[in-house]
């Protein structure tokens, strides 16, 4: 993935580099390095999966060392991961769960396999120490404020205890670990990630309030009322209406808190961290719908056949194009949401990020695309 | 494409009777009927989707290790014409590793990247919108001309400036002029500087017959050309004055080996794309012929305009697979390492509607190419005899 261009100051190092820059031209030096240890380039960070271990049956903590552009991240931050997968590539984000106070220059994400979900399923069984992954510089504004939180809420489920986890290292790696109140949904018990890490830190720290609630565990309560509810909120966490509260969660949980929290007018304080779907579903059938062109706001409908390519110029738009029978990627452009078919093999792309050749290309119900 | 178009109807207009005569050298009866056609294309379609569907992570690292390869070439071949300081016969084999690493650059890697080969991949950094090579034409200029324009409008004269370069005589369709003796001599230059040739392709220079054409160049291909002198200066610092002067005193030797790496990479860039649309039994097209050509009949048009180069796995290579230029010419964007492959299925089509599949040795598509930039050099006796009227006039 590229890295941002680094503006600051000319550093003696960034004088050396211009000048072998000009020995290595078209490429850069970078290049070279690239040859020898893929850790040092700068044209495209890249990191080197150092060990891996498995949190549960299906989640696995894969430690990353990155490339020389990495800058550290702020607990509770996510990245973009990047893997080959049949020698495609393929990018998700995912949450950083380690700390950024490590000391070995390393950093961890947790992955855990979702039922048909390829890119996860290839991280948790396929990958292993030595290989590479292209990635991207930490991003997100879901983090801990420098200034410690006074009493923070945690709420989180699943996976999405990842950036949690990371802000709770953090808080205890600085030694200011405030009193938090921590409520967590899992399955069962065996599926809690970082089950003995949370307990042990419960146990040492009284400040540190856990709850984890198990949602399919049998048991006397039925299973629907061990989702989040007002009342175990309530009785969890009485004064959550005061606390800065921090969720990270699938869909339907953060859409409950957000609810909750709007109706009690105390929104701002809190903050939410969404795995959003990534992919587009696939229409079974060709599909009407509407395209967006962002680069030039221009929206137009489609009727699921006619080519991205004409759909744009009858909008009065003129993109880049060259021999409109999909042969000389020309016209290629960013699909940024959405779905779209080749009209030359049917097959449909949905992955944000993809480039299209728009000639050769239909909306497939609706899509957004940088024309 | 109607400048072009135009200068042919003028053409047309002014030599009615060269004209008439250059179309009846053309095939006169299409080979297949527009259904044959369509029925052909069909299966190319098929075979072409077989590929789209089968690429995988071998291929992926097939394109990763070419590009390791290359890098590692050059860096040896450097290495080595330095050793020649001490022993100066390394000079020679450090020349010949440095140009064998550009030949992969220039053919293998940059040539079939920005194909778009390999985008399907959607690496970030292997891609036909990132990519640039180690040669005078810039990326998006050289994929203009050649994936747009060369591609596109295979060998009809008017329409595929690789008809020639604008420099050289090398269809019956163009009326001749005394220039024109000068064929052989342009063909050398232009194997020489070929690097120079195509990357002032795209920017209309070469119909510059003129110091008035050259002030009427209009703004977009100036600024064309000034992308291309940006880039000649960034190689030529490199090759020219930052590694001959890494040397010190040994200044000479080493520009001199890097001189002649370049030119080991244009004389074999030149032969291998010459060799791919010129030699005996390839067709030329009018634009009046491909007026509404279908799917089938641009197939059929790409098979009959280009040429195999028979050989083994280190030509194909070398060539960047051009060696398949009917395989490459049907199917551009599919990976390189695919066309051996491709190219047997392609023979039994092609054996199956009855039609030519133009492959030979090196020796008999070079030489017969040669033949044709000789003998279109010199005029016939009606050329002679329309040049004198037009003399007398």
């Amino acid at each position: 993935m590229q890295p941002q261009s680094q503006a600051g100051p000319r550093t003696l190092l960034s004088r050396f580099t211009a000048l072998t820059d000009a020995f290595a031209y078209p490429l850069r030096t970078s290049h070279y390095l690239e040859l020898v240890n893929p850790l040092w380039t700068t044209h495209a960070l890249q990191a080197k999966v150092v060990s891996v271990w498995d949190e549960t049956a299906d989640a696995r903590t894969i430690t990353l060392k990155p490339g020389r552009n990495w800058r550290s991240h702020r607990p509770g931050q996510h990245l973009r991961v990047g893997v080959p997968i049949g020698g495609m590539h393929y990018t998700r984000t995912y949450s950083i769960s380690s700390a950024p106070e490590s000391e070995d220059e390393t950093f961890t994400i947790t992955v855990k396999a979702i039922g048909g979900g390829r890119m996860s399923h290839h991280l948790v069984r396929n990958i292993k120490p030595g290989d590479y992954l292209p990635i991207g510089v930490p991003q997100g504004d879901f983090y801990l404020p420098d200034a410690n939180p006074v009493e923070p809420l945690f709420i989180s489920a699943g996976s999405g205890i990842t950036p949690i986890m990371s802000m709770l290292r953090s808080m205890v790696a600085q030694e200011r670990l405030p009193h938090v109140t921590h409520i967590h949904y899992a399955p069962h018990t065996y599926d809690v990630i970082f089950g003995q890490e949370l307990q042990a830190l419960a146990a040492k720290h009284p400040r540190y309030q856990l709850h984890l609630i198990y949602t399919r565990e049998p048991g006397e309560t039925a299973s629907q009322k061990r989702h989040f509810n007002p009342e175990i909120l309530n009785s969890l966490c009485p004064d959550w209406g005061t606390r800065d509260t921090w969720a990270c969660g699938p869909q339907g949980l953060l859409d409950t808190v957000e609810a909750h929290w709007h109706q009690a007018g105390v929104a701002r304080q809190l903050r939410t961290e969404r795995f959003r779907a990534q992919v587009a579903a696939a229409p079974k059938e060709v599909t009407a719908g509407t395209v967006r062109f962002t680069a030039s706001g221009v929206t137009a409908a489609s009727d699921g056949v006619i080519n991205l390519l004409r759909l744009a110029e009858d909008q009065g738009l003129n993109p880049p194009h060259g021999c409109r029978m999909g042969i000389c990627h020309g016209c290629d452009a960013k699909l940024t949401a959405g779905c779209v078919r080749d009209l030359r093999t049917n097959a449909l792309l949905n992955e944000p990020g993809a480039i299209v050749q728009i000639c050769v290309c239909a909306a497939a119900g609706d899509a957004e695309l940088e024309v | 494409m109607t400048a072009t178009r135009t200068s042919l109807k003028n053409l047309k207009g002014e030599n009615a009777a060269i004209y008439a005569k250059a179309k009846k050298a053309m095939p006169k009866a299409p080979r297949l009927t527009k259904e044959q056609a369509d029925a052909f294309g069909r299966e190319l379609d098929a075979l072409r989707e077989g590929v789209l569907a089968s690429r995988g992570a071998a291929d992926a690292a097939y394109i990763r290790r070419i590009i390791a390869l290359q890098r590692k070439l050059e860096v040896a071949g450097r290495a080595t014409i330095y050793a020649g300081i001490v022993f100066p016969p390394a000079l020679v084999v450090g020349s010949l590793t440095l140009g064998a690493a550009k030949i992969l650059d220039n053919m293998e890697v940059g040539h079939n990247i920005m194909h778009g080969q390999w985008d399907w991949m959607r690496d970030p950094v292997i891609h036909s919108s990132k990519w640039d090579w180690d040669t005078a034409a810039p990326a998006d200029q050289w994929k203009h001309s050649h994936n747009v324009e060369h591609h596109t409008w295979t060998n009809v004269v008017g329409m595929d400036k690789d008809v020639g370069y604008g420099i050289l005589r090398m269809t019956e369709q163009e009326p001749w002029q005394p220039r024109h003796l000068l064929n052989p001599l342009n063909n050398a230059l232009l194997a020489t500087f070929f690097q120079y040739g195509v990357g002032v392709h795209d920017t209309g220079i070469a119909e510059v017959r003129s110091l008035k054409g050259l002030r009427k160049l209009s703004p977009a291909n100036k600024a064309k050309l000034k992308a291309v002198w940006n880039k000649v200066k960034k190689q030529s610092l490199k090759d020219y004055v930052l590694f001959p002067a890494l040397a010190g005193p040994f200044f000479a030797p080493v520009l001199a080996a890097n001189i002649g790496a370049n030119l080991t990479r244009n004389l074999w860039t030149y032969m291998i794309i010459f060799c791919g649309h010129f030699p005996d039994g390839v067709e030329q097209f009018t634009a009046e012929s491909v007026k509404n050509e279908s799917r089938g009949q641009w197939y059929l048009r790409q098979l009959l305009g280009s040429a195999n180069i028979k050989g083994g796995k280190a030509l194909h290579l070398a060539s960047g697979h051009l060696s398949f230029q009917i395989e490459h010419h049907l199917f551009p964007d599919l990976p390189s390492n695919r066309y051996p492959a491709l190219s047997k299925e392609v023979q039994k089509i092609c054996a199956k509607y009855g039609l030519p599949y133009n492959s030979a040795s090196l020796a008999r598509q070079f030489g017969t190419t040669l033949k044709r930039v000789v003998k279109l050099g010199l005029p016939t006796k009606q050329d002679l005899k329309r040049t004198f009227a037009a003399a007398m006039a």
